[in-house]
């Protein structure tokens, strides 16, 4: 069968969604932020939500996400994405509001912003990209930076000693009583982009129930920042990042889950 | 049982030449080019189109999203 004769608007199995600009994405080729924005908005198209759906966009690499993501969006002050998402929810309540943010921007920039809005269970839904470096600067070390790993702030690999431990900010926030479900996955596979779209699903149907806030951290790739290849930051990230930060469910339903 | 033909458009312009479809697709289908784009990236194309079988594992793990897949059943 020649290639001409399958492609036809009829066979049509998978092409990018609507809910995309067409603008050329600005991260780096293999950056998990363009996968991690399109099952978003893959999301809210297929629940029909176009309308009703509010983002909120952060400081960082997403900088420009409203570029990109064809619903309303607000920009935010660094790391406070989470403060100014409170506000919209609860002028609309009704609205699906949620926030894109990175590592830097929610684990050290907005730690209190995060914590605070996390404590008071808004209904709204926090994605966190966790690379474990600060990516627009030109790869700091953030809060997340695993034990060892070099960053152009650390350049001998981070010190425990002198520059602490990393942040599972993710596990603290389970332990907060608003929050309703919080999970951890990663959009480097097939498989764990499906689990991820699952995720996102879930945490837009909790926040219609209006039973609480839903957190979905994405363990992503840097390859620019760790000075890797696409393909070999993916390993990387699995070898040394998941390891860390396991992949799953945290907490579901308000209840941790006890592995 | 049945068979499936598939096959994949790729929007080379776009395409940023990562190569994270390239380990994502089960029959090793995808190859970077030799040619550029416009930018000078690599990009992805069917190098092997026989194999396809139109799964979409390569267009949901794109960045970009930059692949369209088809598919086709064929009668056995």
């Amino acid at each position: 069968m020649d290639i001409k004769e399958i492609i036809k608007p009829e066979n049509l199995v998978y092409k990018k969604t609507g809910l995309m600009t067409d603008n050329p994405l600005s991260y780096c080729p293999g950056c998990g932020h363009g996968t991690a924005h399109r099952l978003l908005m893959e999301v809210v198209d297929e629940l029909g939500i176009v309308e009703d759906t509010i983002g909120v966009a952060p400081v960082g690499c997403s900088v420009l996400a409203y570029d990109f993501m064809n619903v309303d969006m607000q920009g935010a002050a660094h790391g406070r994405a989470p403060a100014v998402a409170t506000g919209i929810k609860r002028c609309w309540p009704d609205k699906y509001v949620f926030t894109y943010q990175g590592d830097g921007d929610l684990a050290a920039i907005g730690t209190a912003e995060t914590i605070h809005a996390c404590n008071r269970g808004e209904n709204i839904t926090i994605i966190f990209i966790n690379n474990g470096i600060y990516g627009m600067t030109g790869g700091q070390m953030a809060p997340t930076t695993l034990p060892g790993m070099r960053t152009t702030t650390s350049p001998y690999g981070r010190e425990v000693e002198m520059m602490g431990n990393p942040l599972k900010i993710t596990e603290l926030i389970a332990q907060l009583p608003g929050v309703h479900y919080v999970t951890r996955h990663a959009v480097h596979t097939p498989r764990a982009v499906r689990k991820t779209k699952k995720a996102i699903f879930k945490a837009f149907e909790v926040q219609k129930e209006k039973k609480g806030l839903s957190f979905i951290e994405i363990v992503s790739n840097c390859n620019s920042g760790w000075k890797m290849e696409p393909v070999a930051s993916n390993i990387w990230m699995e070898d040394n990042m998941f390891p860390f930060y396991e992949l799953g469910d945290i907490k579901i339903d308000g209840q941790l889950v006890t592995k | 049982m049945a068979k499936f033909r598939g096959a994949i458009v790729v929007d080379t312009e776009h395409c940023k030449g990562c190569g994270v479809c390239v380990p994502a697709c089960p029959s090793q289908v995808i190859g970077l080019a030799e040619e550029v784009n416009s930018k000078g990236y690599h990009y992805s194309f069917m190098a092997n189109p026989e194999a396809c079988t139109g799964c979409a594992n390569c267009s949901i793990v794109c960045p970009d999203g930059v692949i369209t897949v088809y598919k086709v059943k064929l009668e056995v």
